[in-house]
């Protein structure tokens, strides 16, 4: 569980990133920030390990103060993956895997060989193990990013807009990934987002954010697509647009939905799992 | 032309191989004065430019310091470090001229190769929880180091040039002779010494040309690789060149290039 409790945030040049921001985000789920550029949502993340210290109010992991824990110590513990994978360029892909737990003092060993069981985790081949960063496709390296963002088995994992520099096809192959990882890894994800269908896709929790870190609405999927709580959040999630707003129109070869421009959208079928 | 000749024997001719007053005692001096010159040098410069490079503090004042002392004249100097320092002290005097001479391109080097990482790398270090020592030692030491031997080549160039006017003080090195022959009006020895120099320069850089390209980090090299295999009709040898991030070799490459 991570708490925000009356959390600001006040950079040195006077910009007013986050606002008094207070929420819970429970165990074991994953939960996406989502918000235009500006809207502090890197910032909160970036809370969570230390990477920013709050101008006011707290930041607690399972009950303990972020602060009274040294910002290194911390941040061993938590997996953090970035946009453009961040690896190191002159270290072999099993050395990048492997930085966590060789800092940690795990044996080289010990290190490497998990490093290659994390290679499979993510869906990449063991023969990738000894090339570099740059030999890498965009798709493949972000892959690694999370491996070694898995490599000291954190039960947090912080995820900073790590697809956005990846073309839509690996995107979406890597949002797949994720969602089977987190279903079989079962951490504490926070994902941070500017596009709005990979959080729907992705959160358990989707908290949308206005300039400041100012909540504009928290809830599931479903609950904001039904109930958009003000405009913003209906223009943000495109329902205003249309994109969104499907009705059903009787063909003569059966029902289809069509959005507000009246393109065919999909089928209306019916699913025992529906939530 | 004749000159030519006569420095080219008066080079070969046995006397110069022979006694305490040998060429290559002259040049094992002038290749001493550099040495121990740039190695007070980096000592002294490679810690402060981490420091800058590291911390993106004093960066502005050691630009501008470095700036300065570039533009000392490096025979004034020399001279007013004997006066100041004492004239029994003209050892001391001539190594801190030449420590003042060699530091600039070095402390260049050292922050700029820090400097030219992309951010994103660094951060990523700090935020998977490496250390502050730990982020310099395993990720911008290893990956500045191709401008910082950069910093040293340019360094060991100028001392090596400079060492020249030791002779000038009565310290010895290649430039006795040509300080000797100054005044004797004996031109083929000085000839002939401005050629060893020449030489001992060219040398120098060589090595550390070679040098340079060796300590690309690897990945950073395989890096480079694949984008000239992407554009084959790059020269071969641009393979083993430093990669983009590191601008300053990369023009110098190019420049020979083309």
């Amino acid at each position: 569980m991570i708490e925000f409790r009356s959390v600001s945030k006040q950079f040195p040049d006077g910009t007013v990133a986050v606002h008094d921001f207070s929420h819970v985000l429970p165990t074991g789920k994953a939960t996406v920030l989502v918000g235009s550029s500006g809207s502090g949502k890197t910032t909160l993340l970036r809370m969570i390990n230390r990477m920013v210290d709050p101008s006011s109010g707290t930041v607690a992991i399972d009950d303990e103060d972020v602060q009274a824990v040294e910002p290194v110590t911390l941040r061993r513990r938590i997996g953090y993956v970035m946009q453009n994978s961040g690896l190191m360029p002159h270290f072999k892909v099993v050395d990048n895997i492997a930085t966590v737990p060789m800092l940690s003092g795990v044996p080289k060993k010990a290190a490497r060989d998990r490093a290659l069981e994390l290679l499979d985790t993510v869906g990449l081949s063991r023969e990738l193990a000894d090339r570099y960063p740059s030999q890498l496709s965009g798709g493949q390296q972000q892959r690694v990013g999370v491996a070694r963002g898995l490599a000291a088995d954190p039960n947090i994992l912080l995820m900073d807009e790590p697809f956005g520099a990846v073309d839509p096809i690996v995107r979406s192959e890597l949002q797949q990934e994720t969602l089977r990882l987190q279903r079989d890894l079962d951490k504490t994800v926070v994902f941070v987002t500017h596009d709005i269908d990979e959080a729907f896709l992705l959160g358990d929790q989707v908290v949308i954010l206005e300039k400041g870190a100012r909540i504009a609405q928290i809830g599931t999927p479903a609950e904001i697509l039904a109930n958009p709580a003000s405009d913003f959040v209906a223009s943000f999630v495109g329902a205003d647009r249309g994109k969104r707003a499907l009705s059903i129109v009787e063909t003569a070869n059966g029902r289809v939905l069509i959005d507000a421009e009246g393109r065919a959208a999909g089928v209306l079928v019916d699913r025992a799992d529906a939530p | 032309m004749n000159l030519f000749l006569d420095a080219i024997a008066w080079l070969v001719a046995p006397e110069q191989y022979a006694g305490a007053d040998s060429l290559p005692a002259r040049i094992g001096e002038h290749l001493f004065f550099t040495f121990v010159s740039v190695l007070v040098a980096a000592l002294i410069a490679i810690p402060l430019g981490y420091l800058i490079g590291h911390t993106g503090t004093g960066r502005s004042l050691a630009i501008g310091l470095a700036g300065a002392a570039r533009a000392l004249p490096s025979f004034g100097l020399i001279l007013l470090l004997v006066l100041v320092i004492g004239v029994t002290q003209r050892p001391l005097a001539a190594f801190t001229a030449f420590v003042l001479l060699a530091i600039p391109s070095i402390l260049a080097g050292a922050y700029s190769g820090l400097e030219a990482i992309d951010r994103r790398v660094i951060d990523a270090a700090r935020a998977v929880g490496m250390t502050e020592w730990q982020i310099l030692w395993k990720v911008e030491v290893p990956l500045g180091l191709p401008l910082l031997v950069g910093g040293i080549r340019s360094a060991a160039l100028q001392v090596v040039a400079t060492v020249t006017l030791a002779a000038y003080i009565g310290l010895g090195g290649v430039g006795l002779y040509i300080i000797r022959g100054l005044a004797l009006r004996e031109f083929a020895p000085m000839l002939g010494a401005a050629i060893v120099i020449v030489a001992l320069a060219l040398a120098i850089d060589g090595a550390f040309a070679g040098l340079q390209r060796l300590l690309v980090p690897r990945g950073v090299a395989a890096g480079r690789t694949t984008i000239d295999r992407a554009r084959p009709s790059r020269p071969r040898t641009a393979a083993v060149s430093p990669a983009p991030s590191v601008p300053t070799i990369t023009k110098r490459e190019n420049n020979v290039h083309s």
